[in-house]
């Protein structure tokens, strides 16, 4: 029981987390948001980027492969569809176990280099993952096509329970299939699991320890630690949740590509975690919801409503600016994605929650003295 | 002897272009000491300089000649391109060497751009760590590459190459073997030649200019340098800038052989990165060495023969010579000690 017990302070936010994440459809409902797939992906994502944070913002790796241990994950899962059944746990627990060994493999290898070297060989087992799932292991991820459901697949354990339906399956519980708002709140209730154990690692001694090999590892190395375990549990545990993050994108649509490994979608998880704030619980999720929401609604925007929100404007300047607006939303999403997360960077790279301190520090600095401001930015393991 | 002669060329033009990008990289690397993700952009930019040279050339001015009546009855209309009007014959001659023409466009373009990146943002990132100098230029590549898509579209633009330049060369014929037996197109033979030029040009730079030797030794001790009274600074931000130049040519001269679109960029940029790796970090002869290797190998692992020893191959040669050699030997093959190393 000792290891369920959790500190006042992160059973309040747990708590709090919890209140926000499961009234996300009332909530969400101003901003246009409150539909069950782009909150499905909210909560995906953010276990996602959890996971990554877990071993960059705890131990300063910077890993630009983990999109590898989502795709194995969504592939894994497809497959647990495909031959034995269409719940939902099952699928998960094999894309966790299968992305883990994944882990154990990359991350040995990968971590007996560090810095910029350890980035480049996570990076390298990534594209070779994503090369050979387009190419020689076609059989098994079904190359370009995707893989998918078919009806003549076997799922020997559905079979044999009840007769079979017509038409494609989609995933389910315990026999009951999920419709409506029921994905979502499975996918929320992943993730509050996934967030009450990153709480538990992050104040826990291990979580300590990796926090040690993230600000001075030789120190750790001579007061005795061999540091690797450390380092590759972390990695572990990091490309799990990218499994799980993966089975459930899965769940929610039983469809696996390979695009899912590229290294683009390694960079997404990274630009998610540095502009929420590297190294806190809530930063990464704070980050991943952020850009799915954008993502979503700014791609959607097109030059009318540009158009109309600078209507304000005198004629000439008005075509001015909707014209260079534009670029900026509906296709151009990721230019304005580039740009802020270039300006974070350079400003504050901690994020917005170091944002979030600044802010509540201005206000606390007439009650008391300020005390003085961390260092925020990652170090990278040396 | 010959398929292997051959495949040996055919990674000859690959390797130039991963031989030129790693060589700008590493100049970065080596005087600022800041890892650049952007690289890859510089030369998708580079690309794109060409792109934009022969759009702007071959403008059109539409003038209709009321003498002269079409298949359908309306006047004809005359399109002639802008640089024809202008230059008239030199101006057909100009449209057809497009791409190499660009050259000209392409290194103040790139210098300015280099300039300005290195100024504008990379200067506040000595002093920070390597993870956030790749965060940095990571969002800079992006940017570039979006800004890019908002202008060319997405989709690749085909770049013609000069009807003079589109056979291929009998190789076999000048060293002595029969006629058709071993040949080579014509301009993948200039890009190996341009990019072992460029190379040359920039190993002479630093070699035999006192601007060079200045570098030089500001890669060795900065410190020193500066101390000695010289603005290494300065010279420092003009390697960026021609680092940009030398990925911005390798693109330009790549454009007939690959279309150009926004991510050219980045597919270059992993390679290029694994490249300079190979190489050793921050050795210049390392990354020209390991950008032909890498070429050559790619090459030989695209034959029949050795994809059907070991399917799949071909796809990860690159990755999987990068992995054995970080793993087996962190250095690179000329890696200088010590950098980069924990």
């Amino acid at each position: 029981m000792s290891a369920l017990l959790t500190s006042r302070r992160d059973a309040i936010t747990l708590a709090i987390f919890a209140l926000v994440v499961l009234t996300m459809p009332v909530w969400l409902q101003p901003f246009g948001a409150a539909y069950p797939g782009l909150m499905q992906k909210f909560a995906i994502y953010a276990i996602f980027a959890i996971g990554f944070n877990i071993l960059f913002g705890l131990t300063g790796y910077l890993s630009f492969g983990h999109a590898a241990f989502l795709g194995v994950g969504s592939y894994t899962a497809v497959w647990s569809f495909k031959l034995l059944t269409m719940d939902a746990l099952p699928a998960i627990a094999f894309a966790i176990i299968l992305s883990g060994l994944l882990a154990v493999v990359i991350g040995y290898l990968s971590l007996r280099r560090s810095g910029i070297y350890f980035s480049i060989l996570t990076l390298a087992f990534a594209q070779m993952c994503y090369n050979l799932a387009y190419s020689v292991l076609t059989p098994i991820t079904n190359g370009e096509t995707s893989l998918q459901l078919n009806l003549q697949d076997p799922r020997v354990i559905d079979s044999a329970l009840a007769p079979r339906p017509a038409g494609l399956p989609s995933a389910g519980l315990f026999g009951h299939t999920f419709s409506g708002l029921e994905g979502f709140y499975f996918c929320a209730a992943a993730l509050l699991i996934a967030f009450f154990i990153a709480q538990k690692i992050f104040a826990s001694p291990f979580g300590m320890m990796l926090r040690g090999i993230k600000s001075n590892q030789t120190r750790m190395n001579y007061t005795g630690f061999n540091t690797r375990p450390y380092a590759l549990t972390a990695f572990v545990i990091s490309g799990m949740y990218a499994g799980l993050a993966g089975a459930l994108l899965a769940v929610t649509d039983p469809l696996a590509g390979a695009e899912r490994m590229q290294w683009t979608a390694s960079g997404e998880v990274v630009l998610m975690t540095i502009l929420g704030g590297v190294g806190t619980l809530i930063g990464p999720v704070l980050g991943a919801w952020i850009i799915k929401y954008f993502e979503n609604i700014f791609s959607a925007f097109n030059e009318q409503i540009v158009s109309r929100f600078f209507d304000f404007l005198p004629a000439g300047i008005h075509d001015v600016v909707v014209a260079v607006a534009s670029k900026f939303v509906g296709e151009g999403w990721n230019l304005t994605l580039g740009l802020v997360f270039v300006l974070i960077v350079v400003f504050l790279p901690g994020g917005i929650m170091e944002g979030v301190r600044r802010i509540t520090h201005l206000f606390d600095k007439s009650r008391r003295a300020p005390p003085t401001p961390a260092r925020l930015s990652t170090q990278p393991a040396e | 002897m010959d398929a292997i002669l051959a495949q040996l060329l055919n990674g000859l033009d690959k390797g130039g272009a991963y031989a030129l990008i790693a060589l700008g990289l590493t100049l970065v690397f080596g005087t600022l000491g800041v890892v650049n993700f952007a690289h890859g952009a510089l030369f998708m930019l580079g690309a794109f300089c060409a792109v934009a040279f022969r759009q702007l050339i071959t403008m059109e001015t539409v003038t209709i000649d009321p003498s002269q009546l079409s298949p359908w009855g309306a006047p004809l209309e005359i399109k002639t391109p802008l640089a024809q009007t202008w230059f008239g014959e030199f101006g057909a001659v100009m449209i057809e060497y497009s791409v190499p023409l660009s050259i000209i466009l392409a290194i103040p373009v790139m210098l300015i751009i280099g300039i300005a990146m290195e100024r504008g943002i990379i200067k506040h990132f000595y002093k920070r760590s390597h993870a956030e100098q790749i965060l940095v230029t990571f969002g800079l590549a992006i940017v570039a590459q979006e800004v890019i898509k908002a202008i060319f579209g997405s989709n690749p633009i085909s770049q013609p190459m000069p009807t003079a330049l589109r056979g291929a060369a009998d190789i076999g014929l000048w060293l002595g073997m029969g006629p058709n037996v071993l040949t080579y197109p014509w301009w993948r033979l200039l890009y190996f030649v341009f990019s072992a030029a460029i190379i040359a040009a920039v190993f002479a730079f630093l070699r035999f200019t006192t601007f060079g030797m200045v570098v030089r030794a500001g890669m060795a001790d900065r410190e020193t340098v500066g101390l000695l009274g010289i603005n290494i600074g300065r010279r420092f931000t003009i390697m960026f800038g021609l680092a940009a130049v030398v990925a911005g040519l390798a693109g330009v001269m790549y454009t007939p052989l690959v279309p150009p679109n926004y991510h050219l960029g980045m597919d270059f940029l992993v390679l290029s990165f694994v490249v300079v790796v190979v190489g050793g970090m921050g050795s210049l002869p390392g990354a020209v060495a390991a950008g032909f290797l890498l070429g050559i190998l790619q090459s030989f692992a695209s034959m029949a023969q050795v994809k059907a020893m070991l399917p799949g191959i071909d796809q990860i040669i690159i990755y999987l010579t990068a992995v054995i050699i970080l793993l087996v030997r962190p250095r690179g093959l000329i890696g200088r000690r010590g950098m980069m190393e924990s």
